[in-house]
């Protein structure tokens, strides 16, 4: 039957879906007695999803599923190499994530079983979005990323900042979503269809640009991107730290590449008339990341500002068009998530009488107490600010020559500024571990997490310092797909 | 040893050696860690010293081009690419010659965190030497830049008071300089389709042979790399983190600053800026004379005006890279040769220079000039030795300063009478502020009474400045040592900007 064989073509997201139901069910049984087990399943679920993923990017054919001959007739699932690639890396993220929340859950007395149900669902929400041939797929996938995202952000339920950050985030989320899906509707309207074929085909009109700038819109909001990114440090210091390492690695590819997708496929044809809107996104989130950042005093929101400063760079790549930039966009997130996972978790992983670290005077003296994890962080927030021979120096480099190449040399510039700028409080974090006296003791690192700290810091240097060319072909096969 | 993979082995045996004290350290512990690093670091230091030698002694000077070419593929255009010419591996022997010195100092006077700190200093041996040996642009920004990041923690965690001021500013400028660089090298990538250096200095498309780059992007990209470079070396006007940078660093920091971290602007221009822009540097000429001539006349006042001996030595090297530049910018033998013999040069002086501070500094903890006075009544050696790296700095005839200030100011002249002119005036004032320095430092009566019991070198010092003062007398009495290994890479650059 042709469901099954669709069941099959999205099979990454089927072993999700599996998952989810059945420890749905095994979690209303079994209670929180259980949520150990359910977090090790899950991840070995995510796992297997990225697994699938990767295998179906090596097999190299474009999959469609879902189709029906009157409503959408290239299928409402369609899925590229480039966001099978962009899959893969969000579910190992999602794992990862998974994997190294343990210790902090317990400390915390967070061990829910519905925390490893959210991630799964969250995970699957964004492979859904990603997958999305069809504005309609695309919302789903955006809304099941979304709601799982609201849960997870008010997780701590005892504490008001937690479920200040969630409702922050629902209220502006859903202020996204509605502008999302009024662009949809506009689009719809203006195009004769939903799918993404139909709105390339479309002529470019008015009615279908306000449509296209209401998704842009959402997207942005979505991606945490300027000027969308209001709610970004709010629910970064509110929500529990392994949510936010979730949040600032998994989602945050996936929205990214799908932005990217949505604008080279859909929109592809009308290049001409967001380019500059999405150059000005860039641009605004480099200088807003890298000054917002400067005077902030709480690890979370510093991040949260990096992240933002980096959605920025990787829009460059967006802005230069799919022939030049979808690669650049694909390895500049890939090394940015590798190097956050490692240093999100390193840092939200701190604990002090139980308590996470929050100030930056908090990472006082790491280097004494725990040489392993500073060096390993020194490597990561180097990469993650661009600055060889760290490879997310290869992800600046590869946007660089993506906007360079679009003639968007002030593009470059603005980022070359907001990169020196952003060093300001980088190197701040580095003044604290290694050139301040010790504070208080910390407590013992969790082993799951100095393990990810040690995988994605061997990861960012040397290993693909020097065996970039690895990810650089398997991106240019995936922006070829 | 064979030929091939010795560059790449000079390059990495640092690193292996601070692999192993890292390795030590985390498991071990400090107290382990600090006693064998000491050990590993010298060793590691030395076998790297004698390798290079070994690299040199199968250079061959009289060969144009690029030697002991090892080259591997890496991605796209780019290529892990080492190789070198005279130029360059005069200055790989300094900066191999120049660390075993600095990490025997250290072991002495770094009391706190001895082993990070000998990983940070081994990481900037693998980063400095892989500039000046890169043969491919990518490798070079990489080698380039991250010398950054060692750099920043040896002046952030054992600098002075104001570390971490001067920490950030030396990050700050370097890298706001370094990334318009990137984004020049990224818009070469594209025209050119490789980063391969040899083939950027032809200038030529690979496949179609064709102008690379017409004059009037040149000199936008010459501007970039200019920024870089000008950050670097430092120019005047934007040499002020030098100074800072300079009084904040621990001893052997300044040492590696002052020898090798700012002959990389130098050695940016000949490699780079020349070669691949010859019109854009034909057309730069008056700004870079311009320049060069106010760097050597101001530093020199305000090194005059100094209460800091570090700072005062720092602003000296200051107008001492406005020599290389000037020599650089003018374009014939006289001047590139002097140029590069200068860099050679003052990375000795200026290095023992900066160890003569530690050395007081070490027991009085104080850098003030006004502090010291009579110096020579208790400290008869280390004043003969300071009277002599001061003339040096000076340039007296008989050492190295002199053979480069002479040769870069006749160069000069027959590029430039006023800049020539402007350069001597200069020289005069670095006397002026070496021997001031001087007098108020070692002669004189003793009139502070802390200083009634201050000690004369010890052995180890006396080696190290010992070393310095042969070489730097050695390099004055022989200066063809030099300019037989740089002669090639002088007529190559000549050849290359077609003069």
């Amino acid at each position: 039957m042709n469901f099954l064989a669709d069941i099959n073509n999205a099979l990454p997201e089927a072993i999700l879906v599996a998952f989810g139901l059945v420890g749905l069910l095994v979690g209303a049984i079994g209670g929180d007695r259980i949520s150990g087990l359910l977090r090790l399943v899950a991840a070995i679920a995510l796992a297997a999803a990225s697994a699938t993923a990767f295998v179906q990017f090596g097999r190299g054919e474009t999959i469609s599923a879902f189709a029906s001959a009157e409503l959408a007739p290239e299928g409402l699932y369609r899925v590229t190499l480039f966001t099978l690639f962009a899959k893969g890396v969000t579910y190992a993220m999602a794992a990862f994530a998974l994997f190294m929340s343990t210790g902090f859950l317990k400390s915390a007395q967070m061990e829910r079983y519905e925390y490893p149900l959210l991630i799964v669902f969250g995970s699957l929400g964004a492979g859904m979005m990603l997958s999305a041939n069809d504005l309609m797929t695309l919302y789903v996938g955006i809304e099941t990323l979304s709601l799982s995202s609201y849960v997870l952000a008010a997780f701590r339920r005892d504490s008001i900042k937690s479920a200040e950050a969630g409702l922050k985030y629902f209220v502006l989320g859903a202020l996204a979503s509605g502008l999302l899906l009024y662009g949809s509707a506009l689009i719809y309207g203006f195009s004769g269809g939903t799918g993404y074929a139909a709105i390339a085909a479309a002529p470019t009109s008015v009615g279908l640009l306000f449509g296209l700038v209401f998704v842009i819109c959402g997207l942005a909001f979505k991606a945490s991107a300027a000027p969308f990114h209001i709610w970004t440090p709010d629910v970064y210091e509110g929500a529990p730290s392994p949510v936010v390492a979730f949040f600032s690695t998994a989602p945050k590819i996936a929205a990214v590449t799908l932005l990217a997708h949505v604008m080279f496929v859909a929109f592809g044809p009308h290049i001409a008339s967001w380019q500059l809107i999405i150059a000005i996104i860039a641009a605004l989130s480099m200088l807003i990341g890298a000054f917002g950042a400067l005077m902030q005093n709480s690890i979370k929101r510093i991040l949260a500002y990096s992240s933002i400063s980096n959605v920025g760079f990787a829009l460059i790549g967006i802005a230069a068009g799919a022939e030049a930039g979808a690669a650049a966009v694909l390895v500049y997130m890939t090394l940015y998530v590798i190097a956050t996972l490692g240093m999100f978790g390193g840092v939200l992983a701190l604990r002090r009488g139980g308590k996470s670290i929050d100030a930056v005077s908090d990472l006082n003296g790491l280097v004494k107490s725990k040489p392993g994890m500073a060096l390993g962080l020194l490597i990561l927030i180097f990469s993650v600010a661009g600055i060889p021979p760290a490879a997310g120096f290869w992800g600046k480099l590869q946007v660089f020559t993506a906007g360079i190449e679009a003639d968007m040399l002030w593009l470059v510039l603005v980022g070359a500024l907001a990169s020196v700028v952003s060093l300001g409080y980088y190197l701040r974090l580095v003044w604290a571990m290694f050139m301040k006296p010790a504070g208080e003791p910390l407590d013992r690192t969790d082993v799951s997490v100095a393990a990810t700290v040690a995988i994605s810091a061997l990861i960012v240097f040397p290993i693909l310092t020097v065996a970039i060319q690895m990810l650089l072909s398997a991106t240019a096969l995936a922006a070829g797909g | 040893m064979t030929g091939p993979m010795i560059l790449t082995l000079t390059t990495f045996l640092p690193l292996i050696g601070a692999v192993l004290i890292m390795a030590v350290r985390i498991v071990g512990g400090a107290g382990a860690a600090g006693s064998a690093s000491k050990g590993i670091a010298l060793l590691a230091s030395l076998a790297t010293l004698g390798v290079s030698l070994v690299a040199l002694s199968q250079f061959d000077p009289t060969v144009a081009g690029y030697q002991l070419v090892d080259e591997a593929p890496w991605f796209g255009g780019s290529s892990y690419k080492l190789g070198v010419d005279g130029l360059a591996i005069s200055l790989v022997v300094l900066t191999t010659a120049l660390m075993p010195l600095c990490i025997l100092q250290s072991m002495k006077s770094i009391e706190d965190r001895l082993a990070e700190y000998m990983v940070a200093f081994l990481v900037l041996e693998t980063l400095m030497i892989g500039v000046f040996c890169a043969l491919d642009l990518v490798l070079f920004y990489v080698f380039f830049e991250g010398g950054l990041i060692p750099m920043f923690l040896i002046i952030g965690v054992w600098g002075g008071k104001n570390r971490l001021y001067a920490a950030f500013k030396f990050f700050l400028y370097t890298l706001l300089g370094s990334l318009l660089l990137l984004a020049a090298l990224v818009y070469m990538a594209i025209v050119a389709g490789t980063t391969d250096v040899v083939v950027l200095q032809e200038g030529l498309h690979p496949e179609t042979g064709a102008l690379l780059f017409p004059p009037e992007v040149q000199t936008w990209l010459w501007l970039a790399f200019f920024a870089s470079f000008a950050v670097k070396l430092p120019m005047w006007p934007v040499h002020t983190w030098l100074p800072d940078a300079h009084v904040e660093a621990p001893t052997a920091g300044s040492v590696v600053l002052a020898a090798v971290l700012l002959k990389m602007g130098g050695y940016g221009f000949l490699r780079f800026s020349l070669p691949m822009f010859p019109e854009a540097s034909m057309l730069f000429q008056p700004l870079m004379f311009g320049l060069s001539v106010v760097a050597i006349v101001y530093a020199s006042l305000v090194a005059f005006r100094q209460t800091d001996i570090k700072k005062l030595v720092a602003y000296s090297s200051v107008a001492h890279m406005g020599f290389v530049t000037l020599g650089i910018f003018s374009f014939n033998e006289a001047g590139i040769q002097g140029a590069i013999f200068q860099m050679i040069s003052h990375g000795v002086i200026s290095g023992a220079l900066f160890f003569c501070v530690g050395v007081i500094y070490d027991r009085m903890h104080t850098r003030e000039i006004a502090f010291y006075g009579g110096l020579v009544h208790r400290m008869p050696v280390y004043a003969a030795l300071f009277m002599l790296f001061s003339m040096a700095n000076v340039g007296l005839p008989g050492t190295s300063g002199f053979v480069g200030e002479i040769l870069t100011m006749v160069g000069a002249f027959q590029a430039s009478t006023w800049a020539a002119a402007g350069a001597a005036l200069g020289v005069i004032l670095s006397a002026v502020y070496m021997l001031t320095l001087y007098r108020r430092t070692v002669f004189g009566e003793m009139t502070n009474q802390k200083l009634l019991d201050i000690k004369d070198v010890t052995p180890l010092e006396f080696f190290i400045l010992g070393l310095l003062a042969v070489s730097a007398v050695g390099l004055g009495v022989f200066p063809g040592v030099v300019f037989g290994l740089t002669e090639s890479s002088t007529s190559e650059v000549l050849r290359m900007i077609g003069r």
